[in-house]
């Protein structure tokens, strides 16, 4: 447990009255990749302020390195970037960075190159204020990668990104996590997270509702897999009697299935010969995981 | 302070430049100062002084108001306005300690002022010299000008950052800052006045006015000024109050309240959760 860069422990919080986080337990090993998923409210932002040390814990622990959370130390080894960050629009990228770079200490880091590492060397001396959107989102990833942190925290990394330099972005968590930067990426946008986390931990109203692989949530979900029949001619209407699905369109019939049982509806399939023409099959998806989890309807 | 803090001091100078703050202020000192000057020149030959006493005269009166203003422009949004961006809550989650990150902004904000002060006033007074003659002592009175109005400038400074840290929002910061700013170089003194005229000369008048005057730091900047040089009393014609008070009141007062100021701005700093 006290082994891992990350490790929280039973944390909670309190705005007000208000209960934010309620015994939240995660560890996020060196070199791991963990997509922290929710809604917008949830609380995936303020559990990364808390590992900050930006505001007081209510109760509970964390430990960052092994160290208490805003403690220089802690400090020194945590990357984050914030949700839709932005910077003084009269500095200059290059300007920015230095000063981020100064106050890291030690490890200088060469600015123009990890500038040119997030796509951004065109820009290097131009003021901030002409930047668009995903360029700030791109500087705010730049100083992540500043001197080897052991833990990096990224809310919402991908908002205001286009759908390439989400790509950028990934490569970039992949290097962090093999240079043995513990990962913790927020976010409530499912489709980019699925393939490249190697945990998920979904949070809801502030409790931890799920931690685990995507297949091993999968599987405990019990979601059911959808098949897709195309009928031949017009067998779709007997398709659907037979089978006990739903014909959809003109020649297709829609069938749910559970995972034990999937392999015994292809076979009865299967057997039904010429009248099918084919068959498609999609698995649970994240999307569907995430509304099982996260919206509560657990029974 | 710390190696830190003059990476932020840095950073903050490369703004004030490229948004043309520096530039700014100090056009608005040199030419209020020289408009002062030059408008204060007449009676010269009657007093019997030098023009550069009579342009340090008026340009006491004027920074009185100017500094304050000049000092607060510059720090109202510098909690406030970073938190706004969010950018506060990346800058705190670097090693570096909120004490360190207000006096890297306070380096750069008072070095700013300095230059502005120094032009403007040091323009003013070459000017004066120039044209109507000065004194050493005189010389001496336009060095103590520039250097208690850095001074003056240094706590308006440091209110702005407490302002700026307590305030919900660079806007409302501003608001503050405007009130603080009435308070500090209007009200308090009218307040004062009213209360001189109740008394009618009692004993608040003798023992008390002169402390509670002094306590504030732009009336302190006016004593020391006034107190410490015969011919700007003579010429601005107030004395009177500052003759109550022993000399080192009015420098204790504007040199202990940029370091009152830092600690009270400091630990409204503290309070600031990005
Ligand atoms: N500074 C604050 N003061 C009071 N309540 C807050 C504050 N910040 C966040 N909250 C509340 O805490 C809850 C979680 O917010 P947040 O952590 O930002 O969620 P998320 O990042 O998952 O969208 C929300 O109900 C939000 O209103
Ligand atoms: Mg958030």
């Amino acid at each position: 447990m006290m082994d891992s860069a990350l490790c929280i422990r039973n944390v909670s919080k309190f705005r007000g009255k208000a209960k934010v986080l309620s015994d939240v337990n995660l560890t996020v090993k060196a070199g791991e990749r963990v997509a922290l998923l929710g809604h917008n409210g949830a609380g995936k932002s303020t559990l990364i302020k808390l590992i900050l040390g930006l505001t007081g814990i209510s109760s509970g622990k964390i430990l960052i390195d092994g160290a208490k959370p805003g403690s220089a130390s802690a400090r020194q080894s945590t990357a984050f970037l914030p949700e839709a960050v932005s910077f003084h629009p009269a500095l200059t990228g290059r300007e920015q960075l230095k000063l981020f770079a100064r106050l890291s200490g030690g490890a200088k880091g060469d600015v123009p190159a990890l500038l040119d590492r997030v796509g951004l060397s065109d820009a290097l001396d131009r003021r901030i204020g002409t930047y668009s959107k995903g360029m700030r989102q791109r500087l705010g990833l730049a100083q992540v990668l500043l001197g080897n942190p052991k833990v990096a925290l990224l809310d919402e990394p991908t908002s205001g990104l286009d759908p390439i330099s989400r790509q950028d972005l990934y490569a970039i968590i992949d290097e962090l996590a093999a240079q043995g930067t513990a990962v913790l990426i927020a976010s409530h946008a499912l489709t980019e997270v699925e393939a490249r986390t190697d945990r998920i931990a979904i949070l809801r109203k502030g409790e931890k509702v799920a931690d685990d692989t995507l297949a091993a949530l999968s599987a405990s979900a019990g979601l059911p897999t959808k098949l897709r029949i195309r009928a031949n001619a017009d067998h779709a209407d007997e398709i659907a009697r037979t089978t006990g699905g739903t014909r959809i369109n003109g020649a297709s019939v829609e069938l749910l299935c559970a995972p034990d049982q999937k392999m015994h509806e292809l076979r009865r399939i299967a057997a039904m010969g010429d009248t099918v023409s084919d068959v498609e099959m999609t698995p649970p998806r994240l999307e569907d995981l995430y509304r099982y989890f996260a919206k509560g309807d657990v029974s | 302070m710390t190696f830190r803090s003059f990476a932020i001091a840095q950073a903050e100078m490369h703004i004030l430049r490229r948004n043309r703050w520096l530039f700014m202020a100090t056009l608005i000192m040199v030419l209020f100062a020289l408009a002062l000057t030059f408008a204060g020149s007449a009676p010269t030959g009657t007093l019997g002084v030098d023009m550069l006493t009579i342009s340090v005269a008026s340009m006491t009166t004027l920074s009185v108001y100017l500094a304050p203003l000049l000092a607060l422009m510059m720090s109202f949004d510098s909690i406030s306005g970073e938190n706004d961006r969010g950018s506060l809550a990346l800058l705190l989650s670097y090693p570096a300690g909120r004490g360190e990150i207000l006096f890297g902004k306070f380096m750069a904000h008072l070095a700013a002022l300095s230059f502005a002060m120094v032009v403007g006033f040091g323009t003013a007074g070459a000017l004066a010299a120039y044209y109507g003659g000065a004194g050493s002592e005189s010389l001496i009175a336009l060095g103590r000008l520039i250097a208690t109005s850095v001074l003056l400038g240094a706590v308006f400074l440091v209110l702005g950052y407490m302002v700026s840290s307590l305030a919900g929002s660079a806007t409302a910061a501003a608001g503050a800052s405007a009130a603080l700013w009435l308070v500090f170089v209007v009200l308090y003194d009218l307040g004062l006045l009213g209360a001189v005229v109740i008394d009618k000369g009692g004993a608040f008048t003798q023992n008390i006015f002169p402390w509670v005057m002094v306590a504030n730091p732009a009336d302190a900047f006016r004593v020391w000024n006034i107190a410490a040089s015969d011919t700007v009393a003579l010429t601005s014609g107030m004395t009177g109050a500052a003759s109550a008070l022993p000399v080192w009141a009015a420098p204790a007062s504007l040199l202990l309240w940029p370091v009152l100021g830092f600690v009270m701005a400091r630990a409204a700093f503290q309070r600031v959760e990005p």
